[in-house]
């Protein structure tokens, strides 16, 4: 039976409950204590800087070449805090009840009211660490919307909030490193874990330099290795960004929750072509200013500029008026797909909607111009003050969108169409960040806790923070406490060799193939798959087609992939080898995941499962539950239900309307 | 936009690991189009090197989105290639036509040494931060946000400069590989906040030390360093640089220079 070890008593007040009668670790102990950080984004970065703060030897491991590389960095709209500084009626509870309502009624409720809770201390930090957020001219900080709230709650450093994020956290981990608490290892892959007696001790690193295999002991292992949005090849995830460190932590005994739990982010830049290797992001912020549409007529071929007012069907201000433009990402996702099937899409592909600034140029151009005390402003003179404001707020996003697309988003609407942008699901963890295997945690991104079956715009950033700033200082100690007298263990143990032989075999298997076919071209394959059939839609016979594909195409993987080059040199073809050969798993159990799951909820949409407006249907008697998987030898997985107990939030069918 | 197709020749640096002299070799690639990216033209490249049984072209890249700072081409003598305040994942094919010869270079510094092809080891700019780039504050010791107001515009020069991604194309740049526009990025971001100004003394010393122990040259004001950056961060912060080591040299109480 899964024990999430959610404390007693009432919600407000398990955390700090937990927290004062947590054991601790006394300072010369901790010097003593050893412990593994697998990735540097927010959640890595803030976890291993605060482990190094309070006296732990900590080392740290990112794939890139520099920890301020981590895909956190692309983060752009803002990240939320429940600080009710525009008096607007914010507050932890208010937080709180949005992310589990965003989330559809499929998170836990003592998570994500520790993660509210601890939200307005990460903006305290972050200012502290030199974060330059956006300020108003009294000097405080601003804030703007965000989909899915009615409140002002999110905080911003332009479009590039990730970036000031992570530089802050990575600037506290540098320090650390240059203090001798943290060692850093870059362009630094974990290839497996190693258990000893039932508890995570270490790792399998490669030098993705030299090739060579690395023994690395931890009391402990903390997983910050972000999502595997990119088993569908096409997403908003960097590259590199992959599920092997959690995979091998779940093929050792780490249970996974939730993995059909994707997020498709209504507002990216739509396809182009064949040879496209990634997809842009265009921030959801956009959409507190903007105004998406599509034309009332079907397969509408006139320019944007030519089609009036009166035959724009502003779809998500029709259907969701309380929200508007800003209802959750799924909602948005699915009402975008369903304009396009209908065939109101726009562009040349017709899988792409308007994201349309004209009438907040004109807003903001107004309201400059009275500021600049310009009476009956032309409308000439209105267009450039407006500009200008659009340009402070998101202009490197309207320049991004230029570059890859060619147009000019000041003078025509941007085209946009939803895209893979985050998974909900990961390792399964306790109200600890504990996974199923002891003296494992898995933080951020890459864990399932907080976001249920759909994540409410800028609560990455919050919860990888939360998670590594707030609470595994503490949550980690309370286990550690009692591995105090536990002397590093050699890494000459047989574990070690065992596990080190293991990766060795793997590499010199994937090595001797010697086939036809790119590492590329199967990771295409296997998100098409994953895209056609475990995507923004999904329904039971295509996902029972879904898993014999991904079974073959795995089998000829392991017959016919072509890696060249050595495995003693940078080999970065060999590098992604070993990741996609984890995808071509992991998407297996995404998709019986999604065909076990027989409703919909948030970004889980089973067509069989909806309303009569198509809405997602959710099925509270049967899967009021996360799905946590337990790997059984042979790619086979058990399903283990962890219950999911509301005592304060009462489970309605979402409405935004 | 009207998109096309182009065939071009490129001349690309080869190097097999750091102790291999190197060499350009050209390539054709045909029927590219002017949508791709100029990584996903190396993509179509590399895929065809494969197909090919040829070892494939090491390069850096990851978010490909312009932010994360890890591609790093040098193209036709410009870091980054020829779009102004462009990071080589952003560079769009339609930059060039059909028939074009690019040549496709590393990043060339002592301070950056060739791991292979077109990758460089940049981690003496991590050993910098590491010097002195943060406000030395841990975890839990912080005051409200809002009690520490910031003019707005002291906040948004300090923003621009943190938007440095450290990609190092200053260094590429620059005919001394000097790499003052990056520290000075640095110590500009946070000597402008007020949190930053407890340490301001002793960052711009030790930071600019670390600068001159990794080995990057001199600044001698080409401004060279702020065409190339894909970020368009001003050389104005190299100045408050300067400014802020002479204070911090000439009123040295507190600063233990080595």
């Amino acid at each position: 039976m899964l024990d999430a070890k959610i404390p007693d008593g009432p919600l407000e007040q398990k955390w700090s409950k937990y927290k004062s009668t947590c054991k601790l670790v006394n300072p010369a102990n901790k010097r003593r204590l050893e412990i593994i950080v697998v990735g540097t984004g927010l959640a890595g970065a803030s976890a291993a800087a605060s482990l190094g703060e309070m006296g732990y030897k900590v080392k740290a491991f990112c794939f890139q070449d520099s920890p301020r590389r981590a895909h956190s960095i692309a983060a752009q709209g803002g990240i939320n805090a429940a600080k009710n500084y525009q008096n607007d009626g914010d507050s932890v509870f208010r937080l709180f009840y949005d992310t589990i309502k965003g989330g559809d009624y499929r998170s836990r409720e003592g998570n994500v009211h520790r993660l509210a809770e601890v939200s307005a201390n990460i903006i305290d930090q972050c200012v502290a660490q030199g974060v330059p957020f956006a300020r108003e001219y009294g000097g405080l900080l601003s804030n703007r919307s965000f989909g899915g709230t009615q409140v002002q709650r999110t905080f911003y450093a332009a479009g590039q909030t990730g970036q000031q994020l992570l530089i802050g956290a990575y600037q506290a981990l540098e320090r650390q490193v240059a203090l001798g608490t943290v060692k850093m290892y870059s362009r630094h892959e974990m290839l497996e874990l190693v258990v000893i007696d039932g508890k995570a001790r270490g790792i399998i690193a490669r030098d993705l330099i030299t090739g060579k295999l690395e023994r690395h002991f931890g009391h402990a292992v903390l997983l910050c290795s972000g999502g595997y949005g990119n088993v569908f090849y096409l997403s908003t995830n960097a590259m590199g960004s992959n599920v092997t460190a959690a995979w091998k932590a779940h093929k050792k005994g780490a249970f996974f929750g939730n993995p059909c739990m994707t997020q498709i982010h209504p507002t990216c830049i739509p396809v182009s072509g064949e040879f496209q290797s990634k997809l842009t992001l265009m921030s959801e912020s956009l959409r507190n200013d903007g105004r998406i549409w599509v034309p009332k007529k079907q397969n509408d071929t006139r320019r944007p500029n030519e089609i009036p007012e009166e035959e724009r069907d502003y779809y998500l201000e029709r259907r969701y008026p309380a929200f508007g433009n800003l209802v959750p990402r799924d909602v948005a996702s699915r009402a975008a797909k369903e304009r396009c099937d209908a065939g109101y899409g726009v562009g040349t592909s017709r899988q792409a909607v308007y994201l349309d600034y004209a009438s907040a140029i004109d807003r903001y151009g107004r309201i400059e111009c009275s500021k600049h005390g310009i009476e009956n402003p032309t409308q000439e003179e209105v267009i450039h003050h407006g500009k200008l404001v659009v340009k402070e707020k998101y202009g490197n996003l309207f320049d991004m969108y230029e570059k890859i697309t060619g147009e000019n988003p000041y003078e025509v609407p941007m085209r946009i169409y939803p895209a893979v942008h985050y998974t909900m699901g990961g390792l399964w963890v306790d109200y600890e960040l504990q996974t199923t295997l002891p003296n494992l945690y898995c933080l951020g991104e890459a864990n399932f806790s907080d976001h249920g079956a759909n994540r409410l715009g800028a609560s990455a950033l919050m919860q990888g923070l939360a998670d590594g700033y707030f609470v595994i200082p503490y949550t980690i100690g309370n286990n550690l406490a009692d591995d105090i007298r536990t002397a590093p263990i050699p890494t000459t143990h047989p574990a070690f060799e065992a596990a080190e032989q293991a990766v060795a075999e793997r590499i010199s298997r994937l090595m001797s193939i010697k086939g036809t076919e790119s590492v590329e071209s199967f990771h295409k394959r296997l998100g098409k798959i994953m895209w056609n059939k475990c995507g923004m839609a999904r329904n039971a016979a295509g996902l029972k087609e879904a898993i014999t594909e991904i079974r073959s195409l795995r089998e000829e993987f392991w017959k016919n992939v072509r890696i060249p080059g050595e495995v003693f040199e940078h080999n970065p073809e060999l590098d992604k080898a070993n990741r996609i050969a984890d995808f071509l798993e992991l998407g297996e159990l995404m998709a019986m995941d999604a065909l076990d799951r027989n409703e919909s909820c948030g970004g889980h949409f089973r067509e069989e499962y909806q309303t009569e407006e198509g809405e997602a249907m959710r099925n509270d008697e049967g899967y009021m539950y996360v799905s946590a998987w337990e790997y059984k030898e042979g790619n086979q997985f058990e399903l283990h239900k962890e219950p999911l107990v509301y005592e304060v939030v009462h489970p309605t069918q979402r409405s935004y309307k | 936009m009207e998109h096309y197709k182009m065939n071009l020749t490129l001349k690309v640096w080869r190097q097999k690991n750091k102790d291999d002299k190197g060499g350009f070799i050209t390539y054709q690639v045909k029927d590219i189009s002017s949508e791709m990216s100029f990584l996903e033209m190396f993509d179509v490249l590399n895929e065809k090197l494969i197909t090919e049984g040829n070892d494939p072209i090491a390069f850096d890249h990851d978010c490909r989105e312009g932010i994360c700072g890890a591609c790093s081409m040098y193209i036709d003598g410009k870091p980054h290639g020829p779009w102004q305040g462009t990071t080589t994942c952003q560079l769009h094919m339609r930059a060039f036509k059909d028939g074009d010869t690019v040549v496709v270079e590393p990043w060339r510094a002592n301070a950056f040494p060739v791991i292979k092809d077109l990758v460089t080891d940049r981690s003496s700019f991590d050993r910098i931060i590491a010097s002195g780039g943060y406000i030395s504050v841990n975890t839990g010791n912080a005051v409200d946000g809002n009690s520490l107001p910031i003019e707005k515009d002291r906040a948004d020069t300090s923003f621009a400069a943190a938007a440095c991604i450290g990609c190092g194309a200053c260094v590429a740049a620059c005919k001394n590989a000097s790499a003052s526009l990056f520290v000075s990025a640095k110590i500009a971001h946070l000597a402008l906040l007020p949190q930053g100004d407890p340490e301001r003394k002793l960052r711009a010393v030790n930071m600019i030390n670390q600068m001159d122990k990794e080995g990057f040259g001199a600044c001698t004001f080409t401004e060279a360093c702020e065409a190339a950056c894909p970020k368009e961060i001003s050389i104005d912060n190299i100045a408050r640089m300067n400014r802020e080591y002479a204070m911090a040299v000439l009123t040295a109480d507190g600063v233990h220079q080595d």
